[in-house]
C-alpha cells in the first residue's frame, strides 16, 4: 500500500518536479568533494568579489573564496540538519504521540498539554534562547531544531492511534492476548507509517528553512564553514557590489524547501481518501 | 458566554506555569551555570556583575527555592535589569529616587512589533479572502492552479532573501524607500504631513515582506473552507431556491468558511512573534524580535528570559482572545455543543 502511494504522488507532476529537485541537491551534496572545482575554505586575495565567470561560475565571496565551491558543500550542511533534525523530531513525536494515543487517561492528558504549553512559546524564540544558553554549532543546532518541533508529529501518531485501536484487526489482536508492544510496534505503528512520512518531508522543509534563518543571523552555522544562510550574511553585507552572494544561496534554499513542500503535498493528496476519486 | 470565557481564563494559569517551568530549565542548560557562560563569552565581565548575576536568579540557593523566588518576582512583572544596556527596566519602566522615569525594554519594543503584525495581519487577509474565494471557485481551473503554485512558493521563500532583494531593488538601487529604522534622521524637523509620509515608508517593507510570505497559508485555508462549505447541504438549498450565485458565496458561503479563520489567526501569532526577529534585524526595526536578537548575542539573560516569557504570555492571550471570539461568533460553541 505504501509503494502505491508514492507512485500515485510521484505520477502528479509538480510532485514528481519536488522529487527530482531533492534527488538532485542530495547528489551535488554527496559528491561536492568530487565537482566543487576549488576547496572552499581556500583564501584567494587577487579573486576577491569577482562576479560570475567560466573561472568562478558563481563569482566569489569578499575573501576570495569560490562561491559555487561553497555552495556544494553547503548544500551538505543544509540537507545533513534537515534530515538530522527531522529524526530527532519525528523520534520523539512517534514515542510520545505513541504513549499519549495508546494508554490514553492521564499520560494522554499530561502530553498534550506539554504539546500545547510548547506550541505558545514562540519556536524561534525558543531556539534562539537555548542556542544563546548553549555555543551555536552545527550539533547543537540540529538538536535544538529538532527539539522544538515535535509537536506536529506527537499530535499526528495520537490521533492515527486513537482511530486504529478501535479497529477490528486491533481489536483482535488484543483479544488473542498480544501484549503491548506488540500492538503498538506491530499493528498501530506500521499502519500509521504513511501519514508520518509526509509530516516528515515537511518537517524537513520547515527545518532547512530554519537552519538557513539561523545561520543568516549568525547564530547557526559558524564561519569559516559554508552554509547557504552564512553565505546569505556575506550576500548582505555586499548587497551593493556583489548581487551574486545574495541571488544563488536563496534560489537555493527556494528550490530545496520547495522540493520538500511539493513532494510532501502530493504524498499528502496521494494518502487523502477524498482525491482518490478524483 | 461569561461561564466559558471564566473557564477559559482560568485555563491560562497551568499553562503559564508550564511556559515559566520551560524558560527556566532553558537558564539551566548552560554547561556549569550562566555566570561561567557570560564571563567565557565576554571575557570582561568582572566578578561585580557575575555577583550581580547570580544575586539575580539566587544561583547559591537549591533549585526549587530559584525557582519559586524567580517565579514570584515573573507574576510581580519584574524581571530585572538588562546587563548590557545601563541597567534599563527589562519590562516595565521604573522611577528612580530623583523621579527621573526610566521606560521598561519591553515597553518600548512591544507596541512596535504589535503595530507592524497587526498592520500586516490587516494586509494578509485583505488579500488572503479573495485570492481563496478566487481559487475555490474555479477550482482545478487555471486561477486555483497558479494561485497554488504561488502558495508553494510563499511556502517555500526564505523571508529573510525576499527581503534582502527588495532591499536591493527598492532600497539600494532606486532609492525608493528607505532601508532602515523607523524614521529618518531629520524626522524631528519634518511637518506632521512629512513626518507621516516619514513613517509610512519606512513601514513599508517590514510590513509587507513578512504580509506576503504570510499569505500563501491563509489563502489556502480560506479555499479549503469554501470548498468544503460550498459542498454542505444547506448551500445546495440555497442554490435550489434560486438564489443568486453572488448571495450564496457571499451571504451563506463565506461567513461559515470564515469562521475557522479566527483560530488560525490566533495559532499563527506564535509564527508571528518569532518571525519578527528575522524581519525586524534586516530592517533595523527596535522591536521585540530586534531586542531578543540583541540580547542573545550580548548573552543579556534578563533581556532573554524577559522577551521569551512576555512572547509566550502575549502568545495565550491571544489565543484566548481568538476562543473567545469564535464563541462569540459561533453559537455552538458558546453553548457547549461540539465544536466543528
Amino acid at each position: 500500500m505504501q509503494r502505491n502511494v508514492f507512485i500515485k504522488a510521484l505520477s502528479n507532476p509538480l510532485s514528481f518536479v519536488g522529487f527530482m529537485i531533492i534527488i538532485v541537491m542530495f547528489l551535488l551534496a554527496v559528491l561536492a568533494p568530487w565537482i566543487a572545482p576549488y576547496d572552499p575554505d581556500a583564501f584567494n586575495v587577487k579573486a576577491i568579489l569577482l562576479s560570475p565567470s567560466w573561472q568562478h561560475w558563481m563569482g566569489t565571496d569578499g575573501l576570495g573564496r569560490d562561491v559555487l565551491s561553497r555552495m556544494l558543500y553547503g548544500g551538505r550542511i543544509s540537507l545533513l540538519v534537515g534530515l538530522v533534525a527531522v529524526g530527532i523530531s519525528t523520534f520523539i513525536g512517534i514515542i510520545l504521540g505513541a504513549l499519549s494515543g495508546y494508554y490514553r487517561g492521564w499520560v494522554d492528558t499530561v502530553i498534550m498539554r506539554l504539546v500545547d504549553i510548547m506550541l505558545s512559546i514562540p519556536s524561534f524564540f525558543l531556539i534562539l534562547a537555548v542556542i544563546a544558553f548553549l555555543t551555536p554549532s552545527i550539533i547543537n543546532i540540529m538538536i535544538v531544531i529538532g527539539l522544538t518541533s515535535w509537536m506536529g508529529v506527537t499530535r499526528l501518531v495520537r490521533a492515527e492511534f486513537l482511530s486504529l485501536s478501535n479497529r477490528e484487526f486491533v481489536l483482535a489482536s488484543r483479544t488473542l492476548g498480544a501484549k503491548d508492544m506488540r500492538l503498538i510496534f506491530i499493528h498501530l505503528l506500521p499502519n500509521s507509517l504513511t501519514p508520518i512520512i509526509v509530516s516528515a518531508v515537511l518537517g524537513v522543509a520547515g527545518a532547512v528553512l530554519l537552519e538557513s534563518g539561523l545561520s543568516f543571523l549568525g547564530l547557526g552555522v559558524q564561519a569559516p564553514q559554508a552554509s547557504w544562510g552564512n553565505i546569505l550574511t556575506d550576500g548582505k553585507e555586499y548587497i551593493q557590489f556583489a548581487w551574486w552572494l545574495s541571488l544563488y544561496p536563496g534560489m537555493a534554499i527556494l528550490l530545496t524547501v520547495l522540493g520538500y513542500n511539493l513532494l510532501g503535498e502530493g504524498l499528502r493528496d496521494a494518502l487523502d481518501p477524498r482525491s482518490q476519486s478524483s | 458566554m461569561l461561564k466559558y470565557t471564566i473557564k477559559r481564563v482560568l485555563w491560562m494559569i497551568p499553562m503559564l506555569i508550564g511556559i515559566s517551568l520551560i524558560s527556566f530549565f532553558i537558564m539551566h542548560l548552560a554547561p556549569g551555570d550562566i555566570t561561567n557562560n557570560e564571563a567565557a563569552f565576554n571575557p570582561k565581565a568582572s566578578e561585580e556583575s557575575r555577583q550581580k548575576l547570580r544575586e539575580l536568579y539566587h544561583l547559591d540557593k537549591p533549585i526549587i527555592v530559584q525557582y519559586g523566588l524567580w517565579l514570584k518576582r515573573m507574576v510581580q512583572f519584574d524581571f530585572g535589569n538588562s546587563f548590557a544596556n545601563h541597567q534599563k527596566p527589562v519590562f516595565l519602566g521604573t522611577v528612580d529616587e530623583a523621579g527621573r522615569y526610566t521606560k521598561g525594554m519591553i515597553e518600548e519594543a512591544l507596541p512596535i512589533t504589535l503595530m507592524i503584525n497587526l498592520l500586516g495581519l490587516i494586509i494578509t487577509l485583505t488579500l488572503a479572502i479573495p485570492l481563496g474565494i478566487l481559487a475555490a471557485r474555479n477550482y482545478q481551473r487555471w486561477q486555483d492552479k497558479s494561485i497554488t503554485l504561488f502558495n508553494f512558493i510563499g511556502f517555500s521563500i526564505p523571508g529573510f532573501w525576499l527581503s534582502l532583494l527588495l532591499m536591493y531593488w527598492l532600497g539600494v538601487a532606486n532609492n525608493w524607500l528607505p532601508i532602515s529604522g523607523l524614521h529618518s534622521l531629520d524626522y524631528e524637523y519634518l511637518d506632521t504631513w512629512g513626518k507621516l509620509k516619514d513613517s509610512i515608508s519606512h513601514l513599508v517593507m517590514p510590513v509587507i515582506i513578512p504580509s506576503v510570505t504570510g499569505l500563501a497559508g491563509i489563502t489556502l485555508f480560506v479555499k479549503n473552507g469554501m470548498l468544503d462549505v460550498l459542498n454542505q447541504d444547506y448551500i445546495t438549498t440555497a442554490r435550489a431556491k434560486g438564489l443568486g450565485e453572488h448571495t450564496v458565496v457571499y451571504t451563506h458561503a463565506l461567513r461559515n468558511a470564515l469562521l475557522p479563520l479566527i483560530t488560525i489567526i490566533g495559532l499563527s501569532i506564535p509564527g508571528l512573534i518569532g518571525g519578527s526577529v528575522i524581519a525586524e534585524t534586516i530592517f533595523a526595526i527596535p522591536g521585540m524580535g530586534k531586542l531578543f536578537y540583541d540580547a542573545v548575542l550580548m548573552r543579556d539573560f534578563p533581556v532573554v528570559m524577559g522577551v521569551l516569557t512576555i512572547g509566550s504570555a502575549l502568545t495565550l492571550v491571544g489565543n484566548l482572545l481568538a476562543d473567545i471570539a469564535y464563541a462569540w461568533a459561533d453559537p455552538r460553541v458558546r453553548r457547549g455543543v461540539a465544536r466543528t
